[in-house]
This record gives structure tokens, C-alpha cells and sequence, in this order.
């Protein structure tokens, strides 16, 4: 089976797609930076843009292993625990990594900040303020906006350890030390790295909300400098450049986060339920913390913002539901494409010899700068078609690859095990294509699938089309509409926007996410 | 007789070709797409106007424009700045537009013949009186105000009003920029990329006051009944922002593009302005204004800088506040 021609056409659909990414992510940098060299700019990094890349670097890794720290105990405590209410508890504090990057931060604010709750206590205490802006206000919305994240992945770490393997220690008298040792540890080394750089390169390319909660030019991102480059000194040669770093950035931090992961290895299992969980008093307690912590941390500044959010419902007129429809459909057409590209993508990153480097351009449209990527498509269609005409395809594509990188990461560790589990039987029954994958694949790959697609429709819903370039100022989508309003002066009707713009990315989620779970053959 | 129908209907057809609509293009920045903004007002009264279609083509208007060069859609812009006016001029994409200018309604006298004035304002804290019922008198007395008095301002590098600020602060203190800056970064409780995201953080309550317009109180008076905010006039004076048009020389619709030109300083556009872009219009006798922009406090003094001059000062500037903040 290995090498020669069936080898090639084997990851021929996985191969077009990580050219596709790469056309995206690395072409449009070309195209940027060959118009930014044809008017003679001077490229060259300065020392506040070593300062701004220091300033990234310090605060994604900070961002993403705080996140995927904390992300650890309350995964765990998820997967140990059954209670009423668990599945909703489990999809409300998701709810975060959802949500428009401005209504996420006034909510944040709204317990934090200089008249949030937290103040309001200490000073009924007697103890003095502290303050959200600086480092700490952008690792904290950085972590209340990737803990979501962190522990769906791990949580669904836990889910694919075969029950047979906690049946077998439960019968060797392990205890928790000794199930994290042979258990866990090995499936958070598989899964961890993973998850860890996902959110590095998140935090990498955030703009808005680091400078925001940053407090001032202190807190400058490489995404920022790329916008000044643009905005302030129209170069387009820096531009581009700094793009670069961006990339070069991801890119080390996936080969370091390659050389840490170890597949974990616990052979197949036969899908059936986990044991009832055990442990003290102790350990229940312990979980009880880690969820009850989390909750409210992720969703306290959540209601609050839906509670702002009531008077300004009444506010919406026809056009802000047409542009939640416009939304709607833009998320599902996104979805199914991003599906499109994901699993073939996901399928070569599993079975080829190159499995890593299919990976790790997964994660190029993370660390891409959606205003290069504007730009650049804008310079490669022009003259092709008309700007206005390739807004709707070009949106679609954009907001689908941007989205790819997530249901990478949702489908590639069950599908490395579908491959290590039953690959060889597959082989053996000349099981190949379409019958491989609607036989073997799928059903197995069911929760993930709906997780990655809830996840992109929710993403692409609340996408602000940063594409500006190809804007036909007509088709207005729910977050344009909530950014036009801010921009007008009527506050609280954007919060009323934020709220139905919240209900709809969640409810998309919702519905995708519990339909990849319902019924599915794994767990 | 049959095929005749056919023929007739070709023929209408045809006609009907001929006499297509003429498009008129114009780039404006996103906020003309809004309904609530001036984009749809102006669509209806130039539209009966020039018998022809008006697209608005939102979004960043200039990094198109220079994108696409010489062969860009455009016939004609609105809602440039002053700070993107000197680029904009170099590209030579521009015709002038043919309005005289020497009786505008605004505190800076204007003769550029490419750029032509729609509404300006000036810069302003703007605060509520209900929280902050003694604010800072003068520029001087904010810079001295007590640091827990904590206000928002926008970032330089990407937002208009940022750029404005920077500028305000020169022209007050000139060489005494980086000391002022010094001074009042204690009390800035923050930065934020865009004037939406400040006036957000402002209206929630997070701060005391936020840099905005002299225009902004108007917006709450009018719309809203809510007389509690307020800008704060300070001595030094306040700077000057003005939104610009122009038509481009390669338009293929010369005649709609000058009669866009026409159209802006006419009465019609001129009195829609103030409560369709919360700013004061360029050209409209002060007596014809609404109630709630009467009773506005002027600034006793009006800051701007030509273009050459901010030109020239804009990266220092820059730098010099880039310097003090991140210390």
C-alpha cells in the first residue's frame, strides 16, 4: 500500500485542499507584498515592531497555557461527573469562544472592570480596586474566551479513552493517581499540544481585545502593526512582512508542539458507556470546584451582557432580522464548506507519511491577517470579477478556512485513532473511498463532525466580514448591523443586536453539536 | 403577423437599454451603509435629482482607491479625513470640484479645489453630568485633574479621531506634547481601537469621560431627551475635523459626478446633515439648525493644522506618543 501512485491519489482531495490554504494564507501575502515592493516601500522591522512581537509572543503563551491549564481539571471533572443539567452547562459555557470580541469584552468589564462586581465587592470590603487593564485584562479575556475551547478538545480527549481501559483499572484497584498516570497523562500528551498551540495562534493574530483590556500602546500586537501599516502609513511591503512574522510564529509553534505530542495508544474499544464514576468525597468535591469555577467565571459576565441586552431587543427593526437571516444562511453555506475541506485535509494529516506538515498548514488561516488576506484576495480577483459580485463567494470561502483550523483539531485525534484501530482491517477488507468513509469513518467521526460544524456556523454567524475591500455596502450581516449601531450612538440597541446575535450563534451550535452527538456509534 | 410581437418586443427591449439608468459610483467609509447614517437620505434626495442610480460602495475607501489605481469603479468619494488627504492627493486620481468655497459655515476658512467639506466638528471630551458634575474646565486643569478621574481615547495608528487627538494635543502644547502626554496618561484608563468600542466603554459607565465630538451631546439631546451629556470646552481650543468629497478625473460619468459636487453644499444636503450625521453642516446659515445643535457650547477657539503641517508632524507625533504611553 505504501508509496507509488494509489499513495498520491489517495490524498489528492487533502493535497488540493492544503493548496487551497496555502493559495489563501501564503499567496495573498505574496500578492500583498509584491505590490507593497512595485511602490518601492522600505521593509524593514523597527524596534517597536520587535517590541510588538515580543508583546504578542509573551502574552499568547501566557494566554494559551492558562487556558489549557485550567482547561485540564474541569475537562475531568465533565467527564467523571453525570448530573441534570450537565449537557446544557457544557454547551452555555462554551458560549465565549463565540461571541463578538466587543460584546465579550463589555461583558468581562461588567464584573471586572473599574464599576464591575469584583470592584464593587472590594471596596464594600474595604480592600482596595484593582484593575483589568494591562497584561492581565488581555490574558484574562483570553482565557475566558479559549477555556471554552480547551475543554471541549480535552473533554472529548476523555471521551475517547475505550471504557474497557477505566473498566481494567477499576478491576486492578487503580486509584486516581494511578488512572492519571496510565490513563490520562497519556491522553492529554496526544491531545494537549495540540490544543495548547491552537490557542497560541488565536491569541497570536488578537487585535481588538488586547488593546483594548491592554490599557494602551504597551499591549501592541504584530495584527496591529499590520493595521497600521495599512490604516497609518499605507506600506504595504511592512504590511506584509509583519504578516510573515505572524506566520513564522505559528509555524514554530506547531513543529514545537509536533515534537511534544506522543499518539496516545490505548488500541479500540467497543463504544460502550463509562463506568459509573467513583472516587471520595474528596474527589467530588474537587470536581464540583473545578466546574462551579469555571461556570461562573465563563458565564457571570455572559448574563450580564444578556441582561443589557433585553431593552434593546424591542430596539430591532426589520432590517436587523433581515441581516440575522443574511447571517444564517452565510453560516450555513460556510459550514458545508468548511466541512468539505476539512475532512479530506483531516484525512491526509491522518494516513500520509507527511501527516504533520498537512497539519500544520491547518493552521496557517489562524495566523493569517484577515486584513492581509482582504487585501490580497482583493489585488489577485481584480480584474477577474467585480468586487461586489465576489463579496458573498469570497465571505463564504473566508469565513469556511477560517473556521477549518477548529474542526482540524476537532476531527484529527479520533480519525489517528480510527486509522491506528482499524486501518489495517480496513485494508485487509479492501474497504477504500466513499465505502471507507460512510462505513468506518463517519459514524465513528459522528460527534466531532457536529461539534467542528456547530462550531463553524457559530464562528462564521459572528464574523464582522472583515473583507471590507469586497463590502457592497448593501448585503448587511447581524454583527455589521451591531457595529453600524455602536457607530451611530444607539447603544443599547447593539447590545439588543449582541443578544440576538448571541441566541443565534449558540443556538447554531446547539443544533449542529447535539446532532453529531445524538445517536452517534462513540460515545 | 406573428413575428411582429417578437420584433416590437426587441425593439422596447432596446430602447429600454438605452435608456438604462446611468450608475453614479461613489466609495463612502461603512458608516454610509447604515440606516441610520446619512448614506440613505442623500440616495433619496439626489436620486429624483439626477434621474440616475447613486451606489454607495462601503468600506475603506482610500486603501481601495489606492489599490486600484487609475482603474478604479469610482466616480466619486465621500467622508475621507484631512489625515488621508495628502495621500489621496499624491495618487493624482482627482478632479477639482468646481464649488466655491469662501462662504462655508465653518471656523477654518477652506480653498482646496480637489476636497470639498461636507459637515466637520471638533474634538472634545464628552462626559455626564451625573457622574462627573465638576469637570475638568481647560486642557490644563484636566492634565491636572486627580488620576482617578479616568477617560478613553482612541488609538492613532487606527482610528480618525485618535489621529485628531494627537494632533490637539500638539497643537496646544507643542514642544510640551511629551510632557502633557506624561501628564495624562495616569488618567487614561484605556485605548481603544475605534471611536465605537471608547464611546461604548463610556455609555456602560466604565469611564469618567471619552474623547469624542463637541457635536456628540446633540445625539442624546435629540434622539434620546437626555440632556446629561456633555462636552467639555476648554480654553486652549479644540481641533478641527472636517469630512471631505471629491470627485476622480477618470470617471465615466463626469456630468453625474459634477452635479454629485454640486448637489453636497446645496441646501437639501446641508440641512439633512446635523441630525443625519450628528455633525454641524459645511455650508448652512447657523439660525436653520435644529434646537438641540443651537444650544451646542462652541469652543471659544478653533486648532487645525493644514495639510502640510500634519503631514510634517504626523510620524514624530506618532512617535513621541508611542514613547511616553508604552514607558
Amino acid at each position: 500500500m505504501a508509496g507509488g501512485p494509489v499513495a498520491v491519489t489517495r490524498h489528492l482531495p487533502g493535497l488540493a485542499v492544503a493548496a487551497l490554504i496555502l493559495a489563501l494564507g501564503l499567496g495573498t501575502l505574496a500578492a500583498v507584498l509584491w505590490r507593497g515592493l512595485a511602490e518601492g516601500a522600505g521593509a524593514a522591522l523597527g524596534p517597536a515592531d520587535l517590541q510588538a512581537i515580543r508583546f504578542t509572543l509573551w502574552q499568547a503563551i501566557l494566554s494559551a497555557t492558562l487556558s489549557a491549564g485550567l482547561a485540564i481539571p474541569v475537562a475531568r471533572a465533565f467527564a467523571r461527573r453525570r448530573f441534570p443539567g450537565r449537557a446544557a452547562l457544557i454547551l452555555l459555557t462554551g458560549a465565549p469562544f463565540i461571541l463578538p470580541v466587543i460584546v465579550a469584552v463589555l461583558g468581562l468589564l461588567a464584573v471586572f472592570g473599574r464599576g464591575g462586581l469584583v470592584n464593587g465587592a472590594l471596596v464594600w470590603a474595604g480592600l482596595p480596586p484593582v484593575s483589568i487593564y494591562g497584561l492581565q485584562g488581555v490574558v484574562l479575556a483570553h482565557v475566558f474566551f479559549n477555556l471554552p475551547l480547551a475543554v471541549r478538545l480535552i473533554l472529548q480527549g476523555w471521551g475517547a479513552i475505550p471504557a474497557e481501559r477505566f473498566r481494567l483499572a477499576e478491576s486492578l484497584g487503580f486509584g486516581p493517581a494511578e488512572v492519571a498516570r496510565h490513563l490520562e497523562r497519556p491522553m492529554l500528551r496526544a491531545v494537549l499540544p495540540g490544543v495548547w498551540v491552537a490557542i497560541f495562534v488565536i491569541c497570536l493574530s488578537s487585535f481588538a481585545v488586547a488593546l483594548t483590556l491592554g490599557g494602551g500602546p504597551r499591549a501592541t500586537t504584530v495584527e496591529l502593526a499590520i493595521y497600521q501599516a495599512f490604516r497609518f502609513d499605507f506600506d504595504l511591503g511592512r504590511a506584509a512582512l509583519l504578516a510573515g512574522v505572524q506566520i513564522a510564529l505559528c509555524l514554530g509553534a506547531a513543529a514545537l508542539a509536533a515534537g511534544v505530542a506522543r499518539p496516545a495508544g490505548f488500541g479500540a474499544g467497543m463504544d460502550r458507556p463509562l463506568p459509573a464514576p467513583g472516587g471520595g468525597v474528596w474527589l467530588r468535591l474537587q470536581d464540583a470546584l473545578a466546574i462551579g469555577a469555571a461556570a461562573l467565571f465563563l458565564l457571570l459576565p455572559l448574563a450580564l451582557v444578556a441582561l443589557s441586552g433585553l431593552p434593546g431587543l424591542t430596539q430591532l427593526g426589520p432590517a436587523a432580522l433581515a441581516a440575522a437571516g443574511r447571517s444564517l444562511a452565510l453560516a450555513l453555506a460556510s459550514t458545508a464548506l468548511c466541512l468539505a475541506l476539512a475532512l479530506p485535509l483531516a484525512d491526509a494529516a491522518a494516513r500520509s507519511p507527511f501527516g504533520r506538515w498537512f497539519e500544520a498548514v491547518g493552521l496557517i488561516p489562524l495566523a493569517t491577517s484577515s486584513l492581509v488576506l482582504g487585501t490580497g484576495l482583493f489585488l489577485i480577483l481584480r480584474g477577474q470579477v467585480a468586487p461586489a459580485q465576489a463579496a458573498l463567494p469570497v465571505t463564504m470561502l473566508v469565513n469556511a478556512v477560517m473556521a477549518l483550523p477548529f474542526a482540524l483539531r476537532a476531527v484529527l485525534p479520533p480519525l489517528r485513532d480510527v486509522q491506528a484501530d482499524y486501518g489495517r482491517l480496513a485494508a485487509a477488507l479492501d474497504l477504500r473511498g466513499a465505502a471507507r468513509w460512510r462505513l468506518l469513518v463517519l459514524p465513528r467521526l459522528r460527534a466531532p463532525i457536529g461539534f467542528s460544524a456547530g462550531l463553524a456556523a457559530a464562528l462564521s454567524a459572528g464574523d464582522l466580514g472583515v473583507i471590507t475591500l469586497f463590502a457592497d455596502g448593501r448585503s448587511e450581516t447581524l454583527p455589521l448591523h451591531l457595529y453600524r449601531l455602536m457607530g451611530a450612538y444607539r447603544m443599547e440597541a447593539a447590545m439588543g443586536a449582541a443578544l440576538l446575535l448571541t441566541a443565534l450563534s449558540l443556538g447554531l451550535f446547539w443544533i449542529f453539536d447535539r446532532g453529531g452527538r445524538h445517536g452517534a456509534a462513540t460515545r | 403577423m406573428r413575428p411582429l410581437p417578437i420584433v416590437a418586443g426587441f425593439l422596447l427591449a432596446g430602447t429600454a437599454m438605452a435608456q438604462e439608468t446611468p450608475v453614479l459610483t461613489v466609495y463612502a467609509p461603512d458608516y454610509f451603509g447604515s440606516e441610520w447614517g446619512p448614506g440613505p437620505q442623500i440616495e433619496a434626495l439626489f436620486e429624483p435629482r439626477c434621474g440616475c442610480d447613486l451606489r454607495f460602495v462601503t468600506g475603506d475607501v482610500l486603501s481601495r482607491l489606492l489599490l486600484e489605481g487609475a482603474a478604479t469603479e469610482a466616480d466619486a468619494i465621500i467622508g475621507l479625513n484631512t489625515d488621508q488627504t495628502a495621500r489621496a492627493r499624491a495618487s493624482g486620481l482627482f478632479a477639482p470640484h468646481g464649488q466655491d468655497t469662501s462662504d462655508l459655515t465653518m471656523p477654518v476658512a477652506w480653498a482646496d479645489e480637489v476636497f470639498l467639506p461636507f459637515n466637520w466638528g471638533e474634538t472634545a471630551f464628552v462626559y455626564n453630568t451625573g457622574r462627573l458634575p465638576d469637570p475638568p474646565a481647560s486642557f490644563a486643569a484636566l492634565l491636572a485633574a486627580p488620576d482617578d478621574l479616568k477617560i478613553v481615547i482612541q488609538d492613532p495608528r487606527s482610528s480618525a479621531s485618535g489621529l485628531a487627538l494627537l494632533l490637539w494635543v500638539k497643537a496646544v502644547y507643542g514642544e510640551g506634547a511629551a510632557e502633557a502626554w506624561a501628564r495624562l496618561k495616569p488618567k487614561i484608563l484605556t485605548v481603544t481601537p475605534g471611536w465605537a468600542e471608547s464611546y461604548g466603554l463610556f455609555t456602560e459607565g466604565e469611564a469618567d469621560m471619552v474623547m469624542s465630538y463637541t457635536t456628540s451631546p446633540a445625539y442624546h439631546l435629540i434622539a434620546e431627551g437626555d440632556a446629561t451629556k456633555k462636552a467639555a470646552i476648554f480654553p486652549e481650543g479644540h481641533y478641527f475635523m472636517v469630512e471631505l468629497a471629491a470627485q476622480l478625473a477618470g470617471t465615466d460619468q463626469p456630468a453625474l459626478a459634477q452635479d454629485f459636487m454640486d448637489f453636497i453644499l446645496s441646501e437639501p444636503f446641508q440641512s439633512m446633515i446635523a441630525t443625519g450625521n450628528w455633525s454641524y453642516p459645511a455650508r448652512l446659515d447657523p439660525a436653520r439648525l435644529p434646537a438641540g445643535f443651537a444650544g451646542l457650547p462652541r469652543p471659544p477657539k478653533t486648532l487645525f493644522f493644514s495639510e502640510t503641517e500634519a503631514e510634517a508632524l504626523r510620524a514624530a507625533a506618532l512617535a513621541e506618543w508611542l514613547e511616553v504611553m508604552s514607558r
